[in-house]
């Protein structure tokens, strides 16, 4: 029975995506485009990060990886916080659904949203440059795991957000600079010390460069060590929503 | 009769310092299976906090609740299944359609396959042209239909309706009312928050009043309307009355309201006006109805 009623909540909370998906799937995508042809343009001739790849192909998983971890937030804490506001999550609160039904669908739910932008954003960039997968298998794991990261932290911030620009305050302080500070656009050894240390500090830059490992066979660190990174950074960001989630933190009072 | 619902000792406050608010103190009663039960009282009494603890929305700060036998914390999932609650606001989800909503709510309760009990569900509550709308094109009666129809996707055996026709029209009142006393005849329990309260006394069973979160009445309708004054004397009037009739009238607008013990009484204050030179129009006498018990018995309880 609860993986019934986990499966109609994951079912709708990627139906209600999909039926928005001009907003929540086309427009990231139209978004990554941009950034990469106006990128790609300026900088594809000045700078080479890794050895025989141009810019162009360097940035394309950085933009795609970027759009999923975004999206994969913007999924669970969208859909919160309107269920919050309009008062229609009294429909979920008063079912017998366990906290673990609700993080495992809405969290579900943000990873597909994170992969099929993802996918899309890939699909799109792919014919400006030539596509590499030397070592698959990182690809999908780390897409997954960040996506499942920036998913429970959605839901942690749509616990705890009152209001839209709540969240929108937390995407815009919070995800957005460890997004663009993780080395979407550069490798991170090409920064002064200092800003090599603290990109080091920043989980975010482990799930890029895992990602990117998977596209070129070389990456700033092992992605063994994005692997624990990434892995133990999920496990932390989980309990605290499913934490929140079992004490009815802000929803059950 | 076997118990459908329990509130045992339930205590709720808010925490605010100083300001901390006790919106329910104590409250303990039964609902037995089967019953009409209403709950009334004053905006502000603790009817809706008292709701939100039986249906999981908030936890009381102490005391016991449970729902079919199923405590609604330690059990919640066998709780929550044994219940549908209407919610009083009038809220939707914009995404779906009427169909998709209902088929949602019964997953959720792990109800697959339900298409048979939803096509009840929208014809016994008119929408059965209704079903591919967005709840978005939907009219607020149509709305309230749908709510009363997404509390009852599970087939719960207790049903709780918290103001469940306020700014409904008489056409869909009477569609609801129809609908729930079918139910209730079925042998489901229902629990009714309303101020409509000749909707209370005509549905009604039994009766419980909160004030200031503690229960300051609990008893079979037709108890609580013998054990009041039994008389009413109405009439309209543009005229002042007199300061000892004014004392124990009730006046709404032109209209005036006094309860009256017995026909000696009824003369007596008919003597008074007609002294003061009052001119009554529309005089009727009459039993009292439940409104007039009801503000009997707020003004009488006064909760320290």
């Amino acid at each position: 029975m609860r993986l019934a009623g986990a499966r109609t909540l994951f079912d709708k909370e990627v139906l209600r995506f999909w039926k928005v998906s001009v907003q929540t799937v086309a427009a990231p995508v139209l978004t990554a485009v941009l950034y990469l042809l106006i990128f790609g343009h300026v900088l594809e001739d000045h700078v080479q990060v890794f050895p025989g790849v141009g810019y162009t192909s360097f940035l394309i998983p950085g933009l795609v990886m970027m759009s999923v971890l975004q999206n994969a937030y913007a999924n669970s804490s969208s859909s919160l916080i309107q269920s919050k506001v309009t008062g229609n999550l009294v429909f979920l609160l008063v079912t017998p659904l366990s906290h673990w039904a609700w993080f495992l669908a809405y969290v579900g739910a943000s990873v597909v949203r994170g992969l099929v932008v993802g996918l899309g954003v890939f699909a799109v960039t792919v014919w400006f440059a030539p596509a590499h997968f030397a070592e698959p298998w990182w690809i999908v794991v780390f897409a997954v795991l960040g996506a499942g990261m920036l998913g429970s932290l959605g839901l942690i911030a749509g616990l705890w957000a009152e209001k839209f620009d709540q969240t929108a305050a937390f995407q815009n302080f919070l995800i957005m600079p460890m997004t663009f500070l993780s080395g979407v656009f550069y490798s991170v050894h090409s920064l002064p010390p200092f800003w090599l240390a603290l990109s080091h500090a920043n989980p975010f830059f482990y799930m890029i460069d895992g990602f990117r490992r998977g596209f070129f066979g070389v990456s700033d660190v092992s992605p063994w060590l994005s692997l624990a990174v990434v892995g133990a950074s999920f496990m932390v960001v989980a309990a605290i929503a499913v934490r929140l989630l079992a004490s009815g933190y802000k929803i059950r009072n | 009769m076997p118990v459908a619902v329990v509130f045992d000792q339930v205590a709720k406050s808010y925490a605010g310092g100083r300001d901390a608010v006790r919106a329910l103190d104590g409250v303990s009663f039964n609902i037995e299976q089967g019953e009409f039960f209403g709950l009334l009282g004053p905006n502000g009494a603790g009817k809706t906090t008292l709701i939100s603890v039986l249906a999981g929305l908030t936890r009381a700060s102490s005391g016991r609740v449970t729902v079919m036998g199923h405590d609604v914390v330690r059990d919640y999932a066998a709780a929550r299944k044994s219940i549908g609650v209407v919610p009083q606001e009038l809220v939707f989800d914009p995404f779906f359609s009427v169909r998709e909503c209902l088929e949602l709510q019964s997953g959720y309760f792990g109800i697959r396959h339900n298409g048979a009990w939803i096509d009840e569900l929208l014809a016994g509550l008119g929408l059965a042209d209704k079903g591919q709308v967005n709840m978005r094109q939907l009219s607020g009666g149509m709305k309230r239909r749908v709510l009363v129809a997404q509390a009852l996707v599970h087939k719960p055996p207790v049903i709780v309706l918290d103001e469940p026709t306020a700014g409904v029209d008489v056409e869909l009142r009477q569609t609801l009312w129809g609908f729930i006393a079918n139910l209730n005849k079925q042998g489901h329990t229902v629990l009714l928050t309303t101020h409509y309260l000749e909707e209370a006394e005509a549905l009604c069973g039994r009766i419980a009043m909160l004030k200031q979160g503690r229960v300051v009445a609990l008893d079979r309708t037709a108890n609580l309307l013998a054990g009041t004054a039994s008389t009413m004397l109405r009439f309209k009037t543009d005229g002042a009355l007199p300061p000892a009739v004014a004392a124990q009238a009730r006046v709404t607008g032109r209209r005036v309201q006094i309860a009256a013990h017995d026909a000696a009484e009824v003369e007596t204050l008919l003597g008074e006006l007609r002294h003061a030179g009052v001119k009554v129009e529309d005089l009727e006498i009459g039993r009292a109805d439940l409104e007039d018990v009801f503000l009997e018995i707020m003004q009488r309880e006064t909760v320290a």
